[in-house]
């Protein structure tokens, strides 16, 4: 007789949780700025004022706002992979040197030295930003770990995609993390494609939410493209964490509109299949209707937040562009501390 | 509003083809609408709509060949904006401004800013001992288990995990006493997940703790050198000198005893490699001790190679309350006159026997011992062979791209006038370690390797 898998699959939420309407603005607000601020990095890349990978996160702007709504910003700490940019611009990053990052310039969030794919924050407790698929798993365990060591009651937030979850270092992570009841809720942003590899081409088993199973991780299959779903699933995997019980797995639906970094012309998926995302699912678009059907906005009042959020990309792309290159003694400095 | 301005669609793309346009003059526009299609000779890729607007002109027919990146294709305005009013300052620099400068520069591989000179490493001298100070004979082992437990009392933040080194109190025995002394938080017993745990304590690491990471042999360390390499070594460098992994990675290296290929090997020419990274090999207990509690302290990662074979090997280590050394500093083991031997941690155990039989037969050797090999310390060894005019070299490693090699490479670049030989170096057979008894013998360096190249090079063979 086949045994019942011991970890709790989630139940789909009957009803999507609400939000106030000051959520939906602070959502959207959030959300759009992602949307812009990624779109003018694609057009400058397209200029050639970004170089090498650039990875965006256009369509996934849902996952990373929800989680960070329900997280305590500058306690909690988070960690992804290179599709990083959104998660630096909700922690509170500043955009300007974001953006001065991907133009490889001094005033960069790593002074140049790092790109798109390596920025940090000690401040904001940021913590990358990480090239190598699947290494920020370890690393956010080990952050979960000096959360304990510490007893500081922070959770470490571990972004990684369903590329990523194939990897072995990921299993040895949720073993070690479930062993020691470590605070970190592994958040696997499924979208379906690992770069032009499709879940279905790369996975024995397509439900990541399961994939703790074997280790009696809890894990919830969420709508990733609902900010309130989203939020809600995080509210309860946080608590869950941060209450001492261990890691906790959301594998977030969701799904990328861009291909895998600039340079992929994404012919791996039908056109058919973006455009309804796009139309259907798109998390900003649903909360911009709930906004004007509430009533709790105008399309005025709408109107006023878009200006004021291209008026903060266009300032962040200025100052990247016009920002000079570090000087060049930079390239012997941060190698090591000199003791 | 902006022009839109034809885009490179990868780094390394300066033209393409504008196949096809899938709006026209009039249409109204918003930011991610597919505006066209263009093709280079490796895709078919969309251009999108950073801006909205209405569609005003159309500026490259579709079908055009050769299109230069950033050259303007279409213009969109806004809403009520007049074609004359500011057409380009808003959102999009001029074509062919800063960005195709910058890229018609890396193109033309036109030269490069002159590379300031690197930073010149300074090595403290050993910290000088109180006069007669007393000595107490220590193995290594029991030399690195000090060192460790002296650290982890006086800071709090440090903890040491890895596969048995708690209740099995080591497998190597290095470990001992911890648990004891520090309980379970501070001496963790990891699973068999080198990756796995080398990555966590590196995120612990960057939260602000100071982990000692035992690796059972550094063998086993291959699973996890991704995590040292890219997450550890190069963290500071890649977020601007803001994130750091303060932390040592130990354990024993090099050729134990009849293991066979897949647990003997000396990493030391591979880690030493690594810009960003400590690494230290010692040879005596008292180095072992002194570098381990330097290497505890360091705001660095540090890989500490330790080796099985010399863990017994007994030395005398000064008894003072807090024994440090400075790290990157070799030490010359005999002052001699006539020939250079340098080596590193159980190399140094042939190179001592070979330099005794050699002073005895009247050659008057100069013995360096690395014990750190990055930063490495070539002024010593450059001002020694400065003096005898030749170099021999002592490792277990393999020759291509060796520790020997380094050191080669150094002398002939900053002492070149000053050879009277070639350097020669001794070192592991290039082979992986073979099992019989008699083929490991071989396979290994020897005193009698040490002894042919010094006669070698003094031309007395």
């Amino acid at each position: 007789m086949a045994r019942k898998a011991t970890a709790t699959k989630a139940k789909t939420q009957p009803n999507a949780p609400q939000f106030t309407g000051e959520q939906d603005l602070e959502a959207f607000r959030e959300m759009l700025l992602i949307r812009r601020f990624e779109e003018k990095a694609g057009q400058m890349y397209g200029m050639g004022l970004i170089g090498g990978f650039c990875h965006l996160y256009i369509g996934q702007e849902a996952v990373v706002t929800g989680i960070t709504m329900a997280s305590e910003k500058g306690k909690d700490a988070q960690i992804t992979g290179y599709r990083d940019h959104g998660h630096m611009l909700v922690m509170g990053l500043d955009p300007k040197g974001v953006m001065a990052e991907l133009t490889g310039r001094q005033g960069g969030l790593s002074k140049g030295k790092g790109g798109s794919m390596h920025m940090f924050s000690n401040e904001h407790r940021f913590y990358g930003g990480n090239g190598i698929v699947g290494a920020q798993v370890s690393l956010g365990t080990g952050l979960a770990f000096a959360s304990k060591y510490k007893g500081d009651g922070s959770v470490s937030l571990a972004y990684f995609g369903d590329g990523a979850a194939n990897q072995g270092q990921v299993y040895e992570s949720f073993n070690m993390a479930k062993l020691w009841k470590l605070p970190v809720v592994f958040v696997i942003e499924n979208n379906k494609y690992a770069m032009g590899t499709s879940i279905e081409r790369a996975a024995a088993t397509t439900d990541f939410s399961m994939r703790g199973a074997s280790f009696d991780i809890p894990g919830e299959q969420v709508d990733g493209m609902d900010v309130r779903m989203v939020y809600d699933a995080a509210k309860r995997a946080i608590e869950h964490a941060r209450s001492g019980n261990g890691p906790y797995i959301l594998e977030m639906l969701t799904y990328r509109y861009r291909g895998h970094s600039m340079s992929d012309p994404a012919k791996y998926r039908s056109k058919d299949e973006v455009t309804k995302y796009r139309q259907e699912r798109d998390p900003i678009e649903q909360v911009r209707a709930r906004l004007l059907e509430a009533g709790v906005i105008t399309e005025d009042d709408l109107k006023k937040i878009e200006t004021d959020i291209r008026a903060i990309v266009t300032e962040a792309a200025d100052f990247a562009t016009n920002d000079p290159e570090p000087d060049a003694s930079e390239l012997w400095t941060d190698i090591t501390i000199e003791a | 509003m902006p022009q839109i301005l034809m885009p490179a669609l990868s780094p390394t793309m300066e033209e393409g083809k504008l196949s096809k346009w899938l709006v026209k003059v009039g249409d109204t526009v918003k930011s991610g609408d597919v505006l066209a299609e263009i093709e280079t000779d490796k895709a078919t890729m969309e251009v999108e709509s950073v801006d909205e607007g209405v569609v005003r002109e159309i500026l490259v027919a579709e079908g055009t060949e050769g299109v230069k990146v950033n050259t303007p294709i279409a213009l969109v305005l806004a809403e009520g904006e007049s074609a004359g009013a500011a057409p380009v300052k808003e959102t999009a620099p001029e074509p062919s401004e800063a960005p195709v400068v910058a890229a018609e520069k890396a193109n033309d591989a036109a030269p490069a800013a002159a590379v300031p000179a690197a930073p010149k490493f300074e090595a403290q001298a050993d910290p000088d001992l109180p006069e007669g100070v007393e000595m107490v004979e220590l193995t290594v082992r029991q030399a690195l288990n000090e060192a460790m437990a002296e650290e982890m009392r006086a800071n709090p933040d440090i903890f040491i995990m890895g596969e048995e080194v708690a209740e099995y109190q080591g497998a190597y025995k290095v470990t001992q006493g911890l648990l004891q002394e520090f309980g379970p938080q501070r001496v963790v017993d990891t699973p068999i997940t080198e990756h796995g745990f080398a990555g966590l304590a590196v995120g612990a690491a960057f939260a602000g703790l100071r982990p000692i990471v035992e690796f059972m042999t550094w063998n086993f360390a291959m699973q996890a050198i991704d995590q040292i390499i890219n997450s550890a070594a190069k963290q500071l460098y890649m977020s601007g000198g803001q994130v750091t992994a303060p932390m040592v990675f130990r354990g024993p290296n090099g050729v134990a005893s009849r293991v066979a290929a897949q647990h003997s090997q000396d990493y030391s020419a591979w880690y030493s490699h690594v810009p960003g990274l400590t690494v230290i090999a010692p040879y005596s207990a008292a180095d072992a001790k002194g570098l381990l509690k330097a290497a505890i302290r360091s705001p660095n990662p540090v890989v500490f190679l330790e080796n099985e074979i010399l863990y017994g090997s007994t030395g005398l280590v000064p008894k003072v309350d807090d024994y440090v050394l400075p790290i990157g500093k070799a030490r010359i083991a005999r002052k001699g006159a006539d020939v250079t031997i340098v080596s590193f941690s159980m190399g140094m155990r042939y190179a001592t026997q070979a330099t005794e039989k050699l002073v005895a037969a009247g050659v008057d050797v100069e013995l360096i011992d690395l014990r750190t090999l990055r930063p490495m310390d070539s002024d010593t060894v450059i001002e020694s062979v400065k003096k005898t005019g030749r170099l021999v070299t002592v490792e277990e490693g393999w020759p291509q791209g060796g520790i020997g090699a380094e050191l080669a490479a150094r002398v002939m670049e900053q002492a070149f006038d000053y050879l009277d030989a070639p350097v020669l170096r001794v070192t592991g057979k290039d082979v992986p370690m073979p099992y019989a008894a008699n083929l490991e013998k071989l396979a290994l360096p020897n005193v009698d390797e040490v002894i042919a190249a010094v006669n070698a090079v003094t031309y007395r063979s």
